[in-house]
């Protein structure tokens, strides 16, 4: 990572640059209803292109492998790729049975998406934060940002259709009339109707929100540190200094790699988690 | 950070992911572990009852191999037997032989005895006549003494 560092560094000398990289790193390739300037979305009716290339990228990974996996399944002698699926399936779907109560065939391969799909996005964090940007401007892309999860428009994509599910099973398992019921009666009681509205609406509302920004903010912040650390061996880099800066940021970059690795792996966990917990108490008759 | 229409192309892309991780992996995957968990319990129900059958087995070879000694030891009882009542049948019949060759051999003896003693009676009956004839020097009329003769053979 820091080789690419001292390169861009040297290209934005000053302290301007700095401020300019970690930017340049923090902006979508955005197309549509783009500010020229600043290349940020300025309405809705625009689109990032580097989120949704490297997320569809990631599900066509995930179905292609998974494809691949899932043709050749052999019960009797596994072989090393079909035993590490089979591990995570297991994993998930011991998840599932511990904190769902009731059936329903949707949330196994529902919480399977999740935990793959995130995970590996996060785990684009990993890759070194010049490389792919790198490699997209030699090609004349000039904005790239490689982790979609860093977008906001990603976490809140699949928190809002866990929101969606979790609206469209608490009205199929309570009824539309159990549903307004939770909204009039919890959890205050019957004497305290708008502020329990008021409550619950919060509540609820706060289960897409917090899913989407816990993700996001974790991602969004782990990528920062990477910024800065690569920042370390670039700016403050002049002659013989270098000597000093440089070790210090590979040493600080594999710790914070080490210690991402763990972040990355719970943030999905936690995703998943959450999303079986959230749906199991859509299916729950009492609140 | 800006809510844009990625939102919308990420939800399409998360709806699909879910569609398709259950139709090629999670689907085929899932029955294939239920499929297997069924094969283990029905392999270590079969162990079982193959277990058990083969209790049963040798259970039954034991006692069959415990009839088989018996009947063996029934078989030998009854062949000594009958050993036993074939040389006491063989004695008995062999001594019934003895006896009668035994006799028979008597019998010829005894035959042999009197046909020697009527042979020489005859031939003592010529002797005592020539004797006789010697001694009163003249012929003994055989007819007219036949009476005296055969006296004197019987007293022989």
């Amino acid at each position: 990572m820091g080789d690419r560092v001292l390169s861009e560094a040297a290209h934005n000398s000053g302290g301007g640059g700095t401020v300019e990289y970690i930017q340049h790193h923090l902006t979508n390739l955005c197309v549509g209803d783009c500010d020229p300037v600043t290349h940020q979305a300025s309405g809705f009716w625009s689109l990032h292109l580097d989120t949704i290339f490297f997320g569809y990228l990631i599900a066509a990974l995930i179905v292609f492998v998974g494809w691949r996996v899932g043709s050749s399944l052999n019960p009797d002698k596994p072989s090393g790729f079909q035993n590490f699926v089979e591990m995570i399936l297991d994993f998930v779907s011991t998840q599932v049975k511990d904190t769902f109560p009731g059936h329903n065939p949707l949330i196994a391969p529902l919480a399977l998406t999740i935990f793959l799909w995130v995970f590996l996005m996060n785990f684009m964090d990993l890759i070194p934060v010049d490389l792919l940007p790198m490699i997209a401007s030699g090609l004349g892309i000039p904005y790239l940002k490689v982790v979609p999860t860093t977008d906001l428009n990603t976490t809140l994509a699949m928190s809002l259709t866990v929101f969606v599910l979790v609206v469209f099973y608490s009205i199929k398992v309570k009824g539309p009339v159990g549903y307004l019921k939770m909204f009039l009666f919890h959890p205050f009681g019957k004497f305290f109707v708008p502020v329990n509205i008021v409550m619950t609406t919060i509540e609820e509302l706060a289960k897409p929100l917090s899913l989407a920004l816990r993700l996001f903010g974790n991602l969004f912040a782990g990528e920062l540190v990477f910024l800065l650390i690569a920042l370390i061996g670039g700016t403050l880099t002049v002659g013989a200094a270098a000597l000093f800066w440089f070790p210090l940021q590979v040493v600080l970059d594999l710790g914070w790699l080490i210690f991402h690795l763990l972040v990355i792996t719970l943030q999905a966990f936690i995703f998943m988690v959450l999303t079986i917990v959230y749906l199991g108490m859509a299916h729950t008759e009492e609140h | 950070m800006n809510i844009t229409a990625t939102l919308i192309a990420q939800m399409i892309a998360f709806v699909l992911l879910i569609w398709f991780v259950n139709k090629v992996l999670w689907g085929p995957m899932s029955a294939m572990l239920a499929e297997r968990q069924k094969r283990i319990a029905d392999g270590l129900a079969a162990a079982e009852k193959g277990k058990h059958d083969l209790e049963l087995a040798e259970k039954h070879a034991k006692e069959e191999l415990q009839a088989a000694k018996a009947k063996a030891a029934e078989i030998m009882a009854q062949a000594e037997k009958r050993a036993n009542a074939i040389v006491d049948e063989a004695r008995v019949h062999a001594r019934a032989e003895g006896d009668r060759q035994l006799a028979a051999a008597q019998a010829e003896i005894e035959r042999e005895t009197n046909r020697a003693k009527e042979q020489l009676r005859g031939q003592v009956a010529s002797v005592a006549m020539a004797g006789a004839a010697r001694i009163l020097k003249r012929e003994i009329d055989a007819k007219s003494h036949g009476e005296v003769l055969n006296d004197v053979i019987a007293q022989i």
